[in-house]
């Protein structure tokens, strides 16, 4: 039976890159408001689900391209190397640093090395989760 | 010279035996192995005259100093004795070998390995003074024997002797570890000297009786004593000239080696005078009892040596009574010392000696069994004089060894009687008639072993090897030992000026100052006394009893197969192997369900316990914040939720109510202040309800739904329990809050430290940015997984259709 979703997929477009963009926003939050990497990364795979409920498993990939696993790998990785950056530096493992600086297009900016962390912990958070509802979702 | 390096000689020979073994073909490996008790025997000669003066020398050799142990060998009169008896008989008994094992048809690298490691272990026992140390070689001593006795690995026999003996031993050993612990602690130190010198301190502790019982045992298992004596006819599996060495002569005498050193540190508790006395005689009865019984040569040898053992064991009970008395008594108990020593001598040298013949018997008409042997006497005159010369020693019969330490055995027994302290007074008189009896069978068993084997006609049947006399080098050392329990008769007081005294000296250590002060002098007559009634006595019923031997052997069989002590150790194997199987497949189940049962019920069990226990449980009122009308409705719609969970019907509704259970848990943090937490759980839940969704529409159906749910009474228990037990652990938790909460901190620097606002992140990047790092870890491992489980599994299919 082929059913006509057409309203589903259409809402969907719309809707996804609201949800996105919250996570996003909710993602940079974090640190001041109510937020954070792990919400963010589990709004964005929210999204994606929405994306796999409204198309399937093809489409979906063809749409984002990425191997999850390898998001895992990069978020890891991002997570550590702010970590251990701080060695470099002589201080101990984990000392964050942040400060104020003037960027060309945002103006006035307060920086948080703790940022870069944090999106270590949403790409491993999304590429993770999509991982799993791929792999469970693919599999026959 | 370190004379203490002299006890690993026998080791160090050991790593070379293999190699002299492969080498050189043309020459028995015995006669290289011959050289090294030669040379021991010949180097401890040269302390007699040191014990005779009464002195004591020692060795050391560090082994782990920080724990105070160490290698200390010390060589007074006891230990001089033991060392002599080792390596004399051990250098007679590897001259005997020699002729009776084959060069090519037996692994002699592997014979004279073990026996090599056991002269060691055997050497080291006795000349150990630190209680470890003593340990170690005891235990070496179970593990060489265990190898010796299993040498015709081949053999079921030979197996199930060596497993029984090394199970019994080791048993016994291991009793021992724990009493000499407890002697260490006692005494505060390791050395045997030094303990037998706290005496005092020791004997009133709480654990001096306990430390007693268990070195008994050791004692009394490698002896052989009843009830452990049942390893020893098994043992003789072994080869001959094994069961010679190992189990008449040295092995076995080490738990009477044990007895002796320990006598004078115990011999003040009426415990040790009982039970060493007491089932030294049991033993001696029971064994010489057994032997008649036998139809095996060797088997009416080893329950002889059991007897004998006996026999020594109530002497050196007997000598520690001598601590008991003063004055003109103390004499004769310390007669008894001299006796156990004496005998102790005897035994070794003639019990060597009948095992020899009765191998030789064995190698040379192919049989053991008595019942099929006889009139050998023409045949084989140099083993039967030799046999005869060691029967009649044991039967204790002039002109004999035998007969000298049994008169003064009966003495001893007979001195009992009027020991008035711990009891002797009324069961006393006991102890002569045991003794008695027993030596009447003793009389039976030896002209039984003797005269069945040579004398009468020969049988019908054919044996399974034409007999005739041993070769020369095999009659050697039987030849030898025989003409030492000839010799001894004649010249009991030398041996005793240089060994025996020596060696009571050391074994009643206080009680004299120079070996001569032992004011016993043997002879072979000394008037018309009641021993010498006894032994008259002795002959006259041994020899009717002799007699008459085919009309009462058959008394024997009354006693039923399953009422013996092998019998009860075979069940207790049985039960070790099967029993504990059946036992932990009774509660192994091998179902998730029962562990979690456990779990649980033990959870549950000992939380309750120890709050009652420490009287933890605490409420504090106070310490409640106030109910509000969101939260109370909140946990109205939870606890709704998790009784859906429970009882749902189907799978689909299970998954929905635990989304409800999590958006209520949301709700909570919602209404509790935590933003953070509320949208990590709504986002969490609703993505793992949709895997759950996923992963279970594969899934077949529950197999309780559909029918009515059963109600099983102790998982509810059990699941209201640990309900209840956290419940309690909580509110006594929050209740009772012991030191102010850090949260502070956080609060006051949140900003100028982290250069943040919320508290719930910053600590999850910054404060505690490490516990994150690890958590994504575990999430990217959990990923991974999945994947890897799905298309390793998809891998694997599409593998096995290829092999289609």
């Amino acid at each position: 039976m082929k059913t006509n979703d057409v309203i589903l997929q259409t809402g969907t477009k719309v809707v996804f890159f609201i949800i996105f963009l919250f996570s996003i926003h909710i993602f940079f939050a974090g640190h001041f408001a109510p937020g954070g990497g792990f919400v963010g990364g589990l709004l964005t795979t929210a999204a994606i689900v929405l994306l796999l409920l409204a198309f399937d498993l093809k489409t979906v990939q063809k749409a984002l391209p990425f191997n999850f696993m390898i998001v895992v790998a990069i978020g890891l990785l991002l997570a550590l190397g702010t970590a251990a950056g701080s060695i470099i530096f002589n201080v101990p493992f984990f000392t964050h640093a942040f400060g104020d600086f003037y960027l060309p297009l945002f103006g006035e900016s307060a920086l948080h090395t703790a940022m870069i962390f944090d999106a270590g912990v949403y790409l491993v958070v999304v590429g993770s989760t999509i991982t799993m509802i791929q792999t469970i979702g693919g599999d026959s | 010279m370190e004379f203490v390096l002299l006890i690993f000689l026998p080791l160090v020979a050991a790593l070379f035996v293999p190699l002299l073994y492969k080498r050189i073909k043309n020459i028995h490996t015995g006669w290289f192995v011959f050289v090294i008790p030669v040379i021991l025997f010949i180097y401890y000669l040269r302390f007699i005259e040191m014990t005779m003066n009464g002195n004591v020398t020692t060795s050391t050799l560090s082994w782990i100093p920080s724990l105070d142990i160490s290698f200390i060998a010390v060589i007074d009169g006891l230990s001089l004795l033991f060392s002599l008896l080792i390596t004399g008989i051990g250098s007679l008994v590897v001259l005997y070998s020699i002729f009776y094992l084959d060069k090519k048809q037996e692994k002699l690298n592997n014979f004279y390995v073990y026996l090599l490691m056991f002269m060691t272990a055997m050497l080291g026992i006795v000349q150990s003074d630190h209680v470890i140390s003593l340990y170690l070689f005891w235990e070496l001593t179970s593990i060489s024997s265990f190898l010796l006795i299993g040498y015709w690995f081949t053999r079921d026999r030979s197996r199930f002797g060596a497993l029984k003996s090394m199970m019994i031993t080791v048993f016994g050993g291991l009793m021992m570890l724990g009493g000499f612990v407890l002697l260490s602690i006692m005494g505060d130190s390791y050395s045997i000297r030094e303990l037998i010198g706290n005496a005092d301190s020791i004997i009133g502790h709480d654990y001096f009786t306990l430390a007693l019982v268990l070195i008994l045992l050791g004692a009394f298992t490698k002896s052989a004593q009843f009830p452990f004596y049942i390893w020893l006819p098994d043992a003789m599996e072994a080869p001959t000239p094994v069961s010679a060495y190992l189990h008449s002569a040295t092995m076995v005498k080490a738990g009477l080696y044990l007895v002796a050193r320990f006598t004078p540190l115990f011999a003040f508790s009426e415990v040790w005078v009982w039970l060493v006395t007491g089932i030294g005689l049991l033993t001696l009865f029971w064994g010489s009892f057994f032997a008649v019984k036998q139809t095996d040569l060797k088997a009416i040898l080893a329950f002889s040596t059991v007897s004998q053992l006996g026999l020594i064991m109530s002497l050196l009970g007997a000598s520690a009574v001598a601590y008991h008395v003063d004055g003109p008594d103390a004499i004769i108990f310390k007669v008894a010392a001299f006796a156990a020593i004496f005998h102790l001598i005897n035994h070794a040298m003639f019990k060597g000696s009948l095992f020899m013949t009765a191998g030789i018997v064995d190698h040379e008409t192919g049989t053991r069994d008595i019942r099929k042997l006889g009139g050998l006497m023409s045949i084989m005159p140099v083993s039967f004089t030799v046999a005869f010369i060691g029967s009649m020693s044991m039967a204790g019969l002039p002109p004999f060894s035998g007969f000298l330490s049994k008169e003064l055995f009966l003495t001893s027994m007979l001195a009992l009687r009027d020991f008035e302290l711990f009891n002797f007074a009324t069961w006393g008189i006991l102890f002569p008639i045991i003794a008695w009896i027993a030596s009447v069978f003793t009389f039976v068993y030896s002209f039984y072993f003797v005269f069945k084997t040579f004398a009468g006609k020969r049988k019908r049947q054919p044996l399974p090897k034409q007999p005739k006399e041993a070769p020369v080098g095999m009659l050697l050392s039987p030849v030898i030992l025989a003409t030492l329990v000839v010799g001894i008769f004649f010249i009991p007081n030398i041996v005793g000026k240089m060994f025996v005294k020596p060696a009571v000296v050391a074994m009643q250590f206080g009680l004299y100052n120079h070996p001569n002060e032992v004011a016993v002098h043997v002879s072979a007559w000394h008037g018309l006394t009641p021993e010498l009634l006894m032994t008259l006595g002795i002959i006259a019923v041994g020899a009717l009893l002799f007699l008459t031997m085919k009309r009462w052997q058959k008394l024997y069989e009354i006693q039923p197969q399953y009422l013996s002590l092998n019998a009860l150790y075979d069940s207790l194997m049985i039960f070790g192997e099967s029993g504990m199987n059946r036992l932990s497949r009774f509660y192994m189940t091998g179902l998730i369900r029962t562990y979690l049962i456990y779990m649980f019920a033990f959870i549950a069990a000992i939380t309750t316990i120890m709050l009652f226990v420490q009287d933890a449980f605490v409420v504090d009122m106070d310490s409640f914040s106030a109910l509000n009308a969101y939260g109370v409705m909140t946990a109205i719609i939870l606890v709704l939720a998790v009784c859906m969970v429970l009882f749902a019907k189907t799978r689909l509704a299970a998954i929905i109510a635990l989304g409800g259970v999590g958006y209520s848990v949301a709700l909570f943090f919602v209404i509790y202040k935590a933003p953070d937490l509320a949208l990590t759980q709504l986002v969490i839940e609703t993505v793992s309800v949709a895997l759950f969704l996923l992963a279970f529409k594969f899934l077949p159906t529950l197999k309780r739904h559909g029918e009515s749910t059963a109600f099983r009474f102790g998982n509810f228990v059990i699941a209201a329990a640990v309900g209840v037990t956290m419940t309690l652990v909580a509110l006594s938790a929050h209740s009772q809050k012991l030191i102010p909460s850090i949260s502070e901190y956080y609060k006051e620097t949140v900003f100028t430290e982290a250069a943040g606002g919320n508290i719930v992140n910053v600590i999850l990047v910054d404060y505690r940015g490490f516990d994150t790092l690890f958590e994504i870890a575990v999430l990217a491992i959990a990923g991974i997984g999945v994947y890897g489980m799905i298309r390793l599994r998809l891998a694997r299919k599409e593998n096995s259709d290829e092999n289609k």
